[in-house]
């Protein structure tokens, strides 16, 4: 795993080295354990390296025998040893031990369709130096970055925006599109990034840059099934077996790596299951790492301890405080480069830097088998509203809303008249499309209550017109499960699990994720699940329950689901927050800055301050108005600090 | 200061941060108008039930009574105790009870 980043100036003029090591300085976190470059004929590729396999010969940038490719990789090839195998046997010739070869060659035997033989996680570059042209790359769901910008007559790319920003000659600004996109969905939807004329590239595609222009296209996207099926239960046996049979394999290339490999376990059944399936794929002692929480509405170590006694595993928790997550925050959107309206990545930052601080550099962890599996609450709730919806005038049927979300107390307090306001029954026709997450993103969008009147000025509600235009052909032959699905996995999951949760989180302290749920067989199996076999009435991840059986303590495999959260914007009324709560929301900043409403602000700070801020509203508020302002003061106002900490 | 605008102030302050939408009037829908969430309700009633000392039962909990600014006042003003009776002019109730 690390950092790339890399320069193409179109019409031929040299890229400076220089240039090269400022953009690679901003990536150093990424890969601490070597740096490299090449430059010749107007292109300029860099590499900041974690070596994890071939830890002698990996170097990067890497060329094929007779130079006239190079690449530059960020990510693992997981199958690169069965791919070798059949590139050595059409008579490719090898250097090195690394899966960073067998991408050069694959794609001197198959071109750009070479991504189509990848089973892994990718963003990387290759450059044909006979065509003059580059070739970019981002794996199938998203789990590693890769963002880029056109100056002038120059295209650069890099793993993250800030390389980019490295260079002097690109403007940093808010896009407000971005913002707006972010204070909907929780993500922005590529290519749009928070940041105006910087793009990133969307999971699954590829993109060729020439004197010709820049051309992007799909290479891979979820396709389920047209029609819900029923299940023989006859057959339930022979879709588990299959299931666990491709989670094993999943789980047991994922474990190559030339230095040890940890497991994150939260105690919930993903995680349990993938460290479950790494002891009994590699058989050996397994370091485990979780985070725990003082506040029981968030702590899970309980179930973290009957997984590690049951699973054996030499185990290490980080018990994570509102004051740690106020300390933490800043650098926490340093590094996710765009504002977040939770605060779970604070403690993930913190967990990263125990594991490597423990020594380990890859962890192997269960993201994905929510989105995949039908473990997300939000599936359970498109069903009970479709079924509310059939009969709406059922005084029986809203309330099953309130098993929904037994963790939620304002759910489970709500009068039944207000249910069927805040849960959106009677969904626009114009919206059906989105029907599982119309909720979600209208109470998120509430949010923009606090944007500035310039700001609010240049946003316009099209009705979601950009995730609609995405939309496959065949999405609206899906059922509402499956599209629940598909909305979640497309977006949320690469634009805030897998990056602001994932890759962001594990790369600021040099450690690689690794997600067995997320290999492409699986996903693609899952995509063609019956539904029922997903969540069976309202019980999920129904068929990943059965793989678990005996595998994990059954009051893991039983246990009601609880998302990952963690304390919100009460963190930042600690002590550790005060050196920045109060700068960055003053009044004149807020102004300053102008995407905020500065007496809006200040109103939900003295809410907060009163206690009379109880809600989601309030809280994904807060969070989302200081890390919008901690990104405008390190990548607009104070970039400049960062570039050259050395210096200082 | 009339209850109206007693609680018109709260609801503004408190659910829409001092930022009223144009025109917004006491007989607007708060949930038509999306200016409540499943919490706002529950911040509602807190409300209610600290300033005015009124209880609210179960029953009480429904859009009639909580979905708009007039829909509040004559909820409020209903309830009142007894000892208010008589005290139509909402703003002594309201200073009565500082």
């Amino acid at each position: 795993m690390c950092g790339i980043a890399g320069s193409f100036n179109l019409d031929g003029t040299p890229v400076g080295q220089v240039s090269l090591q400022g953009m690679l300085r901003m990536l150093s976190h990424r890969g601490p354990d070597d740096a490299g470059f090449y430059a010749e004929n107007g292109v300029g590729l860099a590499h900041t390296r974690l070596s994890i396999l071939d830890l002698a010969g990996g170097h990067q940038p890497m060329c094929n025998e007779d130079s006239s490719f190079w690449i530059t990789f960020n990510g693992e090839i997981f199958n690169y040893l069965e791919l070798k195998k059949d590139l050595l046997a059409k008579g490719h010739t090898f250097a090195t031990r690394s899966d960073t070869e067998v991408i050069l060659h694959l794609y001197e035997e198959k071109g750009e369709d070479c991504v189509q033989y990848l089973n892994g996680q990718w963003a990387f570059a290759i450059w044909d130096n006979q065509r003059r042209r580059l070739f970019l790359s981002r794996d199938r769901l998203g789990v590693r970055p890769l963002f880029y910008t056109q100056t002038g007559k120059t295209f650069l790319f890099g793993s993250e925006i800030k390389a980019i920003f490295a260079n002097p000659a690109v403007s940093r600004e808010i896009d407000f599109a971005g913002l707006d996109e972010l204070f909907t969905y929780w993500c922005t939807i590529p290519p749009t990034t928070l940041f105006r004329n910087v793009h990133e590239l969307p999971p699954g595609h590829s993109m060729t840059v020439d004197a010709g222009g820049i051309a992007t296209r799909p290479y891979w996207d979820l396709q389920f099934n047209r029609s819900p099926e029923v299940v023989d239960p006859c057959h339930e046996e022979f879709y588990a077996d299959q299931l666990l049979d491709l989670l094993a394999d999943a789980t047991k290339i994922r474990l190559r790596s030339d230095v040890p490999v940890g497991a994150y376990l939260s105690g919930g059944l993903d995680s349990t299951m993938t460290t479950a399936l790494v002891k009994k794929v590699a058989n050996a002692k397994l370091r485990t790492f979780s985070i725990s929480f003082d506040n029981a509405e968030f702590d899970e170590s309980g179930y973290q301890n009957e997984a590690v006694h049951f699973l054996n595993t030499e185990h290490q928790d980080l018990r994570c405080t509102k004051n740690q997550i106020a300390e933490a925050f800043p650098e926490v959107i340093w590094h996710t480069e765009k504002p977040v309206l939770r605060t779970a990545p604070a403690p993930l930052y913190l967990l990263s830097q125990l594991v490597r601080n423990s020594g380990f550099k890859v962890v192997v962890t269960g993201e994905g088998a929510d989105e995949m599996l039908g473990g997300y609450d939000i599936f359970k709730e498109t069903k009970i509203r479709r079924f509310w919806e059939s009969q709406p005038h059922s005084k029986m049927r809203p309330l099953l809303l309130r098993r929904l979300y037994p963790y939620l107390r304002n759910i489970q307090e709500q009068p039944d008249a207000y249910r069927k306001a805040f849960f959106h029954i009677n969904v626009d026709p114009k919206l059906q499309p989105f029907f599982s997450h119309i909720p979600r993103w209208q109470l998120t969008a509430k949010l923009k209550t606090f944007f500035s009147d310039e700001v609010l000025a240049e946003l316009s509600d099209d009705g979601h017109g950009k995730v609609r235009s995405r939309l496959p052909i065949c999405y609206a032959s899906w059922d509402s499960f499956s599209q629940a699905q598909y909305l979640e996995t497309k977006y949320l999951l690469p634009g805030y699990i897998l990056s602001s949760q994932g890759d962001r989180m594990a790369m600021a302290h040099s450690v690689e994720s690794r997600f067995p749920f997320l290999d492409h067989r699986v996903v693609e199996f899952a995509c063609k699940l019956p539904v029922s076999l997903k969540m069976k009435v309202l019980n999920e991840k129904y068929l990943l329950k059965r793989c678990a059986k005996g595998l994990i303590p059954p009051s893991i495999a039983n246990r009601h689901k609880q998302p990952y959260r963690a304390p919100e914007a009460c963190s930042f009324f600690e002590p550790a927050a005060r050196a920045y709560m109060d700068d960055l929301l003053s009044p004149e900043q807020i102004s300053r800055d102008g995407i905020f409403d500065a007496p809006a602000v200040t109103m939900l700070v003295e809410k907060f301050r009163k206690g009379a801020a109880i809600g989601a509203k309030d809280n994904m508020g807060l969070v989302g108005i200081i890390s919008t302002q901690l990104l405008i003061h390190h990548f607009i106002n104070h970039f400049e600090r960062r570039m050259a900490p050395h210096d200082a | 200061m009339t209850l109206n605008d007693e609680l018109r102030a709260f609801v503004t302050e408190s659910f829409m941060f001092g930022k009223p939408y144009k025109d917004f009037a006491d007989d607007d829908s708060f949930i038509e108008h999306g200016i409540i969430d499943s919490t706002a309700v529950m911040e509602l009633v807190a409300f209610l039930e600290n300033r005015y000392r009124v209880k609210l039962l179960d029953q009480d909990l429904v859009p009639d009574n909580l979905d708009s600014v007039n829909g509040l006042a004559r909820f409020v003003e209903s309830r009142l105790p007894p000892n208010f009776t008589g005290a139509r002019d909402a703003s002594r109730i309201v200073l009565d009870r500082q």
